[in-house]
């Protein structure tokens, strides 16, 4: 059995196998290994007894189940309009020019992969962002640099 | 004018209650219809902003025969500018818990979930201790009751009742056509009571105080009190209590800046005022007051005179196109629509009575659309284009 | 139980319904048409796409009519000016997303969509055209289907098809918002995912979003070679579903026209799968009962029962990818297509003198599974490609069209000869359960000596529209050769529509059917319901067609296989028995199990 398919079992073991269970169990893929692979889904799919096909369409439709390849860290920015106007345009230059890849991609190393996302529920914060689970809020230019670096030195 | 009253703050819900345990306990010792007439005579009115009475849903679910019945937190706090459910579960989670457990006692469910949006994941940890604690107490005066935390994974549509039970079904987030209601079909078919974080942390202090208590507050058709989430151009962002009723003007003259141009009144599906209409509005449930009063899940976004009233709305839409679950048409291209046509018209591509066609097609969109979504994407289209129509074209 | 009647008012006309009637139906009822987009007879509501919305009075948003049910005292408004404005606003926002490029659409004059455009004279596009926005592929991978999804409306028809009647779920909805699409497991192309190239997505598809893969010009190109001899082979369902698109009304039976159309479009021999559907019977009756007698009597542990048929090709593909471990219960008998096609390039080549690489075979199919089948790698036993192209019956209908043909004026004409003569029980092989009633008139008859114990030949209990139906038949006093069947209840099991293959399959794996026969046809209605059959379909039209074909083999002189004389022909002049060495090279095949996803 490979990492994955044990992985799958185990979260089917602690679930349910019933199809009100496949959110937790595609969360608890996302968390060891950023996104759904194809690969992931498909042994989704054989464990619950479910058509792959739903397992794909139920995953698109929820913007943390990732189904492309994501880094370590996932970086999300909130893009919605408190933080909007209160510079999140400039967070993400300054993470763009640190990190030196576009909005939507990952950088070489697979550490991290630079997202926006919608409205984070941090209004009175802004602007702000999420890096996998953590939130960080009230963030400029410099603070992010910060924060990044600390990213930096965590293992990969 | 408006029948208006001065900002009233009040400090019900976050005040910390050392006795949870008591007010359970006494609560459970009540019979189910003695909460319902307690809940009712309060004229608690639903906090996610669709404003239906609590009392009424418990008891249309306690009616009913059907078994198994399921109590649902809604904590998938997804509308733009608001954040006091979060602050709540962070908070005094205690109050949410003991709600559900006495909504569970009331229409007679065993099972509780509180579904929690992906991006408050990080409350997951305190908040599970929190519920074992509960469940340690029940378990210990042997009340059959659980709850258990469902995450949602990033979708704003999740909000929607029925298209949070399919979510919780596994499936896409996709609203259901309703009749039937979630009282009477909600999570599995099951019977449901579905309320939002803030409005069970309500019925706590109404459980413990009395009915009375939170009745004399706010105004007529709008009692108690309600958390509003502060944000935009203010010097004072954050989430305060206040009375319903008040004028915006109130709100404003404490929250502005001294140039503020225009305030959202319940985030980006709610309606923008601006600056003339400030004195004309109240916050608060429609009812027969005179003037315009507008509800809320608490989102108050204020813009100064520095923000173009166009790049807010194309941020709207631009949000509500992407959250939009797209099954059906008029919210799944009418979106798209509104959001290609301001773009269309701002460049000059297209005259400026397009605009008014935008506006006829959010009308259809009101009346057509399968969900709350599509039909509030209205609101906020047509207030900020009616009263700020030359932004939108030069 | 009698339903309880409520009082509404239409448009202000006051009516009584049934308690729990939906509005469209309450109004169509009494007469009035709502329009509909992602509502369709055969699927659960969906209430997506809002064109039926409808005005009740007190309420200010207006209601999806095909998902509200009615109440006492509603008075609903059907074209109030509210109404009529929504609903062209609808329509507008689906032309805005829909490649609207009428005039080269594969369903132009037939698509649900350009009709209500049509009704509600939308004369300008005053919203943004989407579809340039947008990077849209067409996917043309698979033989059979065709997705194009500049299209696609997404009223989602096809994807409750797929999971609801079918059970295949090859296509799902996949992401939200203006990204929303209708697709497969990571997008593939149709041809690699789970599809069963059933093409009962096409037959649903209210737009040009899904068709079937045409080989129209490949045929008139072969029809115009002079050095070529194109044969055409009919199926059963074709002769009783063909008239739908030619201005006939459903149920209505056009075998002879269609032959003398087929000879009009100058087909050089005009032949019927008929014949080889009794061939099938033949080879296919003397396996059950050859596996029968290795169970029963050999004892033999090898030996797989229940045996079930393989003339659909839809359902070989979904026990293909959903059943791999059943395989060996499948029928070795290719479906009567491929048997045609075998033939036709061996015994009707060297009959006819022909050498077999100047024919041409062309079958003309209720199904766009067909296609597939035709393009199996195996399926070159003649040693050459057995079936060149299959057309559907909605194909024929266009070449009949294009060829000018005024198909309700034609005079009847017969098939040609060898290979041209069928049976009753071949006609019924084009409705679910014919299969089982021919192969039992022919077994019972083999083991018996005496016909199948029902009035004139009708074995009722098989015939019919449930989803499953199971049936029994007791063999008494057989020959002494099948003395060891003597007592034995044939079990017997029927499924139509993919979902019920499910249903069956599942209780054989759980050991809790014993049955000895299954039958299953992908389709619901069995051919008759094909994907490659006129559009529309429903649960009406589908047994009226079905009611045609049973009339079809009343009127049949010759109703048993067995009996087919150009049958018994075949196995004196060529394949001498069945079962035998050149009918295992010819007419039986093997199956590829395929992943489930």
């Amino acid at each position: 059995m490979s990492p994955t398919q044990l992985l799958i079992r185990e979260l089917a073991d602690k679930y349910g196998r019933s199809r009100e269970h496949l959110l937790p169990i595609m969360q608890g893929v996302v968390e060891q290994e950023s996104f759904l692979s194809e690969y992931s889904m498909i042994e989704i799919a054989r464990e619950m007894d479910l058509p792959a096909a739903e397992v794909y369409g139920t995953a698109t439709f929820y913007s943390f189940l990732e189904t492309k390849k994501m880094g370590k860290y996932i970086i999300r920015v909130c893009k919605t309009i408190s933080c909007a106007m209160k510079g999140k345009g400039q967070v993400i230059m300054a993470i763009q020019d640190m990190l030196k890849i576009p909005l939507g991609e990952t950088t070489p190393d697979g550490r991290f992969s630079l997202l926006q996302t919608n409205c984070l529920g941090l209004c009175h914060k802004a602007p702000a962002m999420m890096i996998n689970h953590d939130v960080y809020t009230d963030l400029t230019p410099e603070k992010v640099r910060e924060i990044l670096s600390e990213y930096m030195k965590k293992p990969l | 004018m408006a029948t208006t009253y001065q900002l009233k703050r009040a400090d019900f819900i976050f005040k910390n209650e050392n006795d949870w345990e008591k007010v359970l306990s006494n609560i459970l010792s009540r019979s189910p219809q003695d909460l319902i007439n307690e809940l009712i005579s309060s004229e608690l009115k639903g906090r996610g902003g669709a404003g239906f009475p609590t009392g009424l849903k418990w008891k249309v679910a306690s009616e009913l025969a059907t078994q198994p019945k399921y109590v649902i937190c809604n904590a998938d706090e997804g509308e733009p500018g608001t954040f006091k459910d979060r602050e709540i579960l962070e908070k005094v989670p205690y109050k949410v818990l003991t709600a559900m457990v006495a909504c569970g006692h009331v229409i007679g469910a065993r099972e509780g979930f509180i579904y929690l949006r992906g991006e408050y994941r990080f409350l997951m940890p305190e908040l599970q201790k929190v519920i074992q604690e509960f469940e340690y107490y029940l378990k210990e005066i042997k009340q059959d009751f659980t709850i258990k935390i469902f995450m949602g994974s990033g979708a704003y549509i999740c909000g929607e009742e029925t298209a949070l039970f399919e979510s919780m079904e596994g499936k896409r987030g996709e609203p259901r056509n309703k009749p039937p209601y979630p009282t009477n079909f909600g999570y599995m078919g099951g019977p449901t009571v579905i309320n939002n974080v803030e409005t069970l942390a309500h019925t706590f202090t109404i459980f413990k105080y009395g009915a009375k208590k939170f009745y004399d507050l706010g105004v007529q058709y709008s009692r108690g009190t309600k958390l509003f989430s502060v944000s935009g151009d203010t010097p004072k962002p954050g989430i305060y209590e206040l009375e319903l009723g008040m004028s915006l003007q109130d709100f404003v003259y404490e929250f502005g800046d001294g140039d503020t141009k225009a305030v959202q009144v319940g985030g980006a599906s709610g309606f923008l005022v601006p600056r003339k209409k400030f004195a004309d509005t109240a916050i608060g449930y429609q009812g027969k007051l005179t003037g315009i009063s507008l509800p809320t899940g608490g989102s108050m976004m204020l813009f100064n005179s520095s923000r173009s009233m166009y790049n807010v709305l194309d941020n709207y839409l631009e949000f509500f196109r992407e959250e939009s679950c797209g099954q059906c048409t008029p919210c799944r291209v009418g979106c798209q629509q509104l959001l290609l046509g301001i773009k269309a018209v701002k460049r000059g591509d297209r005259p400026a009575s397009y605009l008014d066609k935008l506006l006829r097609l959010t009308e259809t969109m009101q009346v057509t659309a399968k969900c709350g979504l599509g039909q509030s994407v209205a609101n906020s289209f047509s207030s900020i284009v009616e009263n700020f129509r030359e932004e939108m074209i030069y | 139980m009698t339903t309880q009647k409520i009082n509404i008012s239409l448009n202000g006309y006051n009516v009584q319904v049934d308690k729990g009637t939906m509005i469209l139906d309450a109004a169509k009822e009494n007469g009035l048409i709502i329009p509909t987009l992602c509502y369709h007879k055969d699927l659960c509501i969906a209430g997506n796409c809002r064109v039926c919305v409808v005005e009740i009075a007190g309420q200010k948003r207006l209601s999806a009519a095909c998902a509200t049910p009615v109440e006492e005292g509603m008075e609903i408004l059907t074209n109030s000016l509210k109404v009529r404005n929504s609903r062209k606003h609808i329509i507008e926002l689906l032309l805005a997303e829909h490649n609207a490029d009428c005039t080269k659409c594969y369903r132009n004059g037939n698509c649900e969509l350009q009709e209500l455009a049509s009704e509600y004279k939308i004369m300008t596009q005053e919203f943004i055209e989407l579809v340039p926005f947008k990077t849209y592929t067409i996917d043309m991978y698979s033989p059979s289907i065709i997705k194009d999804d500049s299209k696609c409306i997404r009223c989602q028809r096809c994807v409750r098809t797929c999971a609801e009647l079918q059970g295949v779920n090859a296509l799902t909805v996949a992401h939200k918002g203006d990204e929303m699409k209708i697709t497969t497991f990571m997008e593939k192309p149709m041809n690699s995912v789970v599809c069963t190239n059933c093409g009962q997505c096409v037959n649903h598809c209210p737009t040009g979003a899904l068709v079937e893969k045409n080989y129209i010009e490949e045929v008139w190109e072969a029809i115009s070679s002079p050095d070529k001899h194109v044969v055409v082979q009919t199926a059963p369902a074709v002769r009783i579903g063909l008239g739908e698109e030619l201005g006939f009304e459903p149920g209505s039976r056009n075998t002879g026209r269609m032959v003398a159309a087929l000879k009009r479009l100058g087909f050089d021999s005009v032949l019927d799968t008929d014949f080889t559907a009794d061939l099938t019977i033949v080879e296919e009756g003397t396996e059950l009962l050859t596996r029968l007698k290795k169970a029963l009597k050999d004892k033999d542990p090898n030996v797989k029962l229940p045996m079930a048929t393989s003339c659909s090709p839809g359902w070989i593909k979904y026990i293909e990818h959903l059943y791999p471990e059943y395989l060996p219960n499948l029928s070795t008998c290719k479906s009567p297509q491929q048997m045609f096609g075998a033939l036709v390039k061996t015994y009707y080549a060297k009959a006819r003198n022909l050498e077999p690489d100047k024919i041409v075979s062309v079958s003309i199919m209720p199904c766009t599974a067909k296609k597939f089948e035709a393009a199996r790698p195996e399926m070159l036993d003649s040693g050459y490609r057995d079936v060149d192209y299959v057309l559907t019956t909605r194909e024929l209908a266009i070449m009949i069209k294009q060829a000018g043909i005024n198909f309700s004026a034609l005079e009847e004409a017969k098939y040609d000869r060898l290979m041209g003569d069928s049976t009753g029980a071949g006609v019924i092989f084009g409705a679910t359960g014919g299969v089982m009633e021919a192969a039992l008139r022919t077994a019972y008859e083999l083991v018996t000596g005496r016909e199948v114990p029902f009035e004139n030949l009708n074995i009722t209990p098989v015939r019919g529209m449930e989803g499953v139906r199971e049936a029994t038949i007791k063999i008494e006093n057989p020959k002494k050769e099948w003395a060891f069947l003597d007592g034995v209840e044939l079990k017997c099991a029927i499924a139509h529509g993919l979902v019920n293959a499910k249903t069956v399959m599942d209780s054989v794996k759980s050991g809790k059917a014993d049955y000895h026969f299954i039958e299953i046809m992908a389709c619901p209605g069995g051919c008759l319901g094909g994907g490659g059959q006129p559009i529309p379909t429903s649960p009406e039209i589908r047994k009226k067609r079905a009611e045609a074909i049973y009339a079809e083999d009343a009127g049949m002189a010759i109703r048993k296989s067995h009996e087919n004389p150009e049958v018994i022909k075949l196995y004196r002049d060529f394949l001498k028995e069945p079962n035998g060495e050149l009918s295992h090279k010819l007419l039986h095949t093997k199956y590829t199990p395929r992943e489930r996803f």
